[in-house]
Order: C-alpha cells, then structure tokens, then sequence
C-alpha cells in the first residue's frame, strides 16, 4: 500500500525545508501515508482538468483519435462555434429552466418534510427518517426506467390517477411543453430526503424555547416558521441551493434514459449534448469546450449566490 | 392542538405513500404475467404471481453476468478508495509534513471542479494505457477521492495525540501504530466511506458507459438503459430487471443507514 521509493521520491520533490534538515522518521512515515492518494489525484483528477481546457483549444476529432498527426490547435474555435450552435443554445437553455425550477421545488420539498418530521407529534420519527431518505441511494438508472412507466401515456398510474380526479391525461414524456416537468417530478421523488436531513439535523439545534416564547406572543405556525425557524436555516438554505444548483446542471441519466433528450430535443442537457458531441460524434475538442462552459457556469452561478448572500448578510 | 396533530400524521402518511409507491409498483409489476402491466386502469396487484421474468433476465439476457460485474466493480473500488484515502487522511489530520497545510487547501479548493470536466482527457489517457473496457479503466476514478481524505481527515482530528504519542514512547513504529491504534478509531467513518464508494459505483451511470464499451462488461445501470431502449415494450421483465439493481443497495443502504446518515451529515452541514 505504501510504496517506499515513490514516498521518497514525492518527500523530495515537495518537502525543500526538510531535505535540508533531514527528513524525520515520523515524516518520512507521513509522506508514505499520503503520497499514494496524492499521486493517484495527481494522475486521475489534475492531469486530465487541466488538459480538458488544452483539448477544448484543439480540434481533436475521430480522424486525431486515429493519428495524432491531425491534431491542430485552433485557439478558441470550439468555443466560437459552439456560441453560433442553436442547438448547444437549446441544451444550454433546457439546463437553466432544469435549473430554475428543479432548485427551489426541490428545496421546498425537503424544508416541508423536514419541518413536518421535526414536529414532537409526529410518531415513529426515525422510520420516516430513513424512508424518505432512501429514494436517494437507490440506482437512478433503475428508478427512472420505473417512473418512465408511472408517467407512461396510457397505462401509467400518474395519468390514471389525473383521470380518477376528472382531469384530463397528459402526455408527460411525449411533448416539449411537459417533458421537462414530468423528469423533474421523479428527481425532486429521488432527492428530497438528501437536503431533507441536512435541515433536519440543523432544525434541531433550534431550542424549543425559542418557538414556546412566539407561541406565548401569539405567534401561529406560518408566523413561527417565518421568524423562529427560517432565520435558523438561512445559512443552511444558501449552503443548499449552492449544491443543487451544480446537481441540477449535471443532469445526465435522467434525461438518457426517460426520454433520450426528446422530444424535439426538449430535454437535452449540457451534460448530455457533451456526451453526445464527445462520444458519439467523437469531437472531443468541441465537448471539452463544452464541458468547461459548464464548469464556468457552475463558478458563477456559486459567486453570485455567495455574494447575494454577503449583501443579505450585511443588511440585516 | 388535535386538529395539528392529526395533520401533520397525515401528512406524513402522505408523503410515505408518495415516497414508497413507486418501489412497491416496480416490485409487483415484476410479478405479473407479461402484458398485464399495460392496461387500463393499471392493475396494482399481480393477478398471479409468476418469476418468469427473473428466470428470462438471468437465462436469455446474461444478467448473471452484468451483477457479477457491478459486485467485482464495486467491491474493488471500495477496497481501493479505502487503501488510497485512509492513509493519507489520517496523515492530513494527525502528522505533520512540510506543505502540509498548503497541499490541504489546494484539495479543498479542487472540490468545487466537478470531475466530469475530466471525463474526456481521462477517457483518451486510458485508451493510451489500452485501459477502455477493463475493469481497471472503470476502477480509476475512485482512486483520487478528494472527498473521501476530507471526510477521513475531520474523523481522524478527533483522536487524541496523547494516544499516538504514548504509542510511540513504548517503541511502536509509524505503521504500527497505524495499524494498531489508529485504523481501530476510525473504524466507523471507514464503514460510512467503505459504503459511500460501495453505492457509488454500483449506481454510477456516465463513466461505466463511456469506458466499458464491450457488453459482456456492462455493470447494471448500462445493461438497464441498453435494455429499457431495447424492450420498451416489455413492463414487467423491465421492472424485474430494476428491482435487481435497486434491491442490493437499498438493503446494505437500510442495514448500515446509521453509517451513512451520519457520515453525509459531518460531511456536509461541517463542510
């Protein structure tokens, strides 16, 4: 597990100061412990970030992964081009609207069940716990084949459902307008219970007294939940969407499998038109390009909210 | 103050039913006949119960060979990130080493970078080093997990110095002292990260597809989406084929959950 010479060979490559005292048995011993996972980051994490950026200059196509010899630079071609694609504009738009409404649906969804689980009267609390939680950690591929088949047109139980209450069925995953809709029902289903529990675990270091003494000011519950439990949350709630909204712009598997990006190309995500554009057109310059747009966009969605929170934090 | 009470039960019933519904659809649809499933109104019980669907996924469509390749997969990616991570963030929080503080906060900073953005460079390194469609090629990215020495590490700050150093003063070395005292501390957080990677893998979608070219290699969720664009048509073997994929991880999921709740609560509420 530990390789000696490699330890050695990293202790000198990064530990100047040491070399000069002589390194300690205690530090050599360190250097062993760490160097394996720092050189496997190193090799597996570093090495290709850095060269995405280089290949998104490149025009690395299928004729490059033959021969090498037809690799070019191009400086930043890709990213032009990709900034005049229509439909690289449709995938980045579909992300946002994802985006916009996956977050605070999502959001919204874990608060209420969080705040209904944190209530006294609730019984068998920690079964409720573990169940909504458990949707998360199943296999996503899976469950989205099941709720493809709950959403279905004609046979599918949300539908049936709709018509047993009198309305009409709606094609879920068959038409522009609701495709997007429909996947975001079964990815606030899958995920509720992650940021579930992280407002659970912070609802309950808020102290009772603090919602007995509004209660005894006549505080009702949406007044309680307004001023005891929100501010408690706050820095939970920014900690939160920053998560989701890098969760919600790396959609893949949902869309690949519920609907293969249709209809009329409605659900096509960053991610996915980066799979497709990488592995089955093979331009692997044009898709690192792409896949670096989507890393800026995260960064800067991240700033901005930090900073909105900054500026809220300062006012009040 | 009944009213509430009686409300907010109902609530929960609610949410349970919604949360539970589709699991328990999936599990009973896998036991209908072929075809009934695609009816209306859509039945929620089988009217017999039959295993034909089992039998067919595991004769016919070489699912034997798909879980084989998710357990071997995912069980040697979990022996691996434990070898890789568990050292080093023990050595992050416990001894000391020149750049120490400096290569910590490089790691954390790298956190942010999602590592899709590698997905293509990594995927053209492995075809040099004639890794697409080995196991070893879909091993790699569960080798350099930042997150996994984070959450070792701000386990590991917790042992007390008075405990390794009275270690050492009885002559112990380094690595015994590893082994004897500190690996035995750790203990809980190495289940939480042992099944955090276990489940990872096993439900990882984007880079078994892209390396894993070959069928015979496919790991589960790739074999389901291979199969669901295949079978469209075929409800109930589908549904079969989804509860064998979910089934192994929601019940280590369920039988280690007090692992795994608290592992994600220290890291991300700390973090």
């Amino acid at each position: 597990m530990t390789d000696a010479p490699a330890a050695a060979a990293a202790a000198a490559a990064f530990a100047k100061p040491a070399r000069r005292h002589g390194m300690g048995r205690r530090e050599r011993a360190a250097w062993g412990f760490v160097a394996p996972a720092l050189i496997a980051i190193a090799i597996f994490f570093v090495i290709p970030v850095v060269s995405a950026l280089l290949l998104s200059l490149t025009d690395f196509d299928i004729y490059a992964l033959a021969d090498l010899d037809n690799l070019r630079f191009v400086g930043l071609r890709n990213y032009e081009q990709l900034l005049s694609n229509p439909l690289f504009w449709g995938a980045m738009k579909n992300t946002l609207w994802f985006s916009v409404l996956g977050v605070p649906l999502s959001i919204a969804a874990s608060l209420a069940a969080a705040v209904i689980l944190n209530a006294r009267v609730v019984k068998w609390r920690p079964i409720w716990r573990v169940m909504f939680f458990a949707p998360y950690v199943t296999t996503l591929v899976a469950t989205a084949v099941v709720w493809r088949y709950l959403l279905h047109t004609r046979y599918g139980v949300i539908n049936w459902a709709l018509q047993s209450v009198g309305l009409p069925a709606v094609d879920w995953l068959g038409q522009p307008e609701t495709s997007i809709p429909a996947i975001l029902m079964f990815v606030v289903w899958k995920i509720f219970g992650y940021n579930m529990l992280i407002f659970l675990a912070v609802l309950q270091t808020v102290p009772d007294d603090l919602y007995e003494a509004a209660r005894i000011d006549g505080a009702g519950p949406w007044k309680q939940f307004r001023h005891v439990t929100l501010p408690a949350i706050a820095p939970t709630l920014l900690l939160v969407s920053i998560i989701s909204v890098a969760g919600f712009f790396q959609l893949f598997a949902e869309p690949y499998v519920m609907t293969q990006g249709g209809p009329a190309q409605s659900t096509v995500t960053v991610l996915y038109f980066m799979y497709e554009e990488g592995f089955k057109w093979w331009n692997l310059g044009s898709a690192s390009a792409v896949a670096f747009i989507l890393f800026l966009c995260i960064f800067a969605v991240t700033m901005v909210q930090l900073w909105a929170a900054r500026r809220m934090g300062a006012e009040t | 103050m009944k009213p509430r009470v009686i409300l907010l039960n109902l609530a929960v019933a609610v949410v349970a039913l919604i949360v539970l519904f589709p699991l328990l659809w999936m599990v009973s649809v896998s036991l209908m006949p072929t075809g009934e499933a695609a009816n209306f109104p859509p039945p929620l019980i089988p009217s017999r119960i039959t295993f034909d669907h089992y039998r067919d996924l595991f004769v016919s469509q070489g699912m034997g060979r798909y879980m084989g390749n998710s357990f071997a997969l995912a069980t040697l990616a979990t022996i691996l990130a434990l070898g890789f991570t568990v050292p080093a963030g023990y050595a992050f929080a416990k001894l000391r080493f020149a750049g120490r503080e400096r290569i910590f906060q490089m790691l954390v900073g790298a956190l942010v970078i999602p590592a899709q953005i590698g997905t293509l460079p990594l995927f053209l390194m492995l075809k040099g080093m004639g890794l697409v469609n080995t196991y070893a090629g879909a091993l790699v990215p569960w080798l350099a997990s930042i997150f996994g020495l984070f959450l070792v590490r701000q386990y590991a700050l917790s042992i007390p110095d008075e405990m390794l150093e009275a270690a050492r003063i009885d002559g112990a070395s380094e690595g015994q002292i590893f082994r004897r005292v500190v690996l035995p501390t750790l203990q809980p957080i190495i289940v939480t990260l042992g099944l955090f990677v276990f489940l990872g893998s096993w439900n990882d979608f984007l880079w078994p597809l892209i390396i894993l070219t070959d069928q015979s290699n496919y790991t589960l969720p790739v074999a389901l989406a291979a199969l669901s664009r295949e079978h469209v048509q075929d409800i109930e073997m589908m549904m079969a084929g989804s509860v064998l994929t979910v089934a192994p991880v929601l019940i280590l999921f369920l039988a280690l959950q007090r692992y795994y709740i608290r592992g994600m609560l220290a890291g991300s509420v700390k973090g």
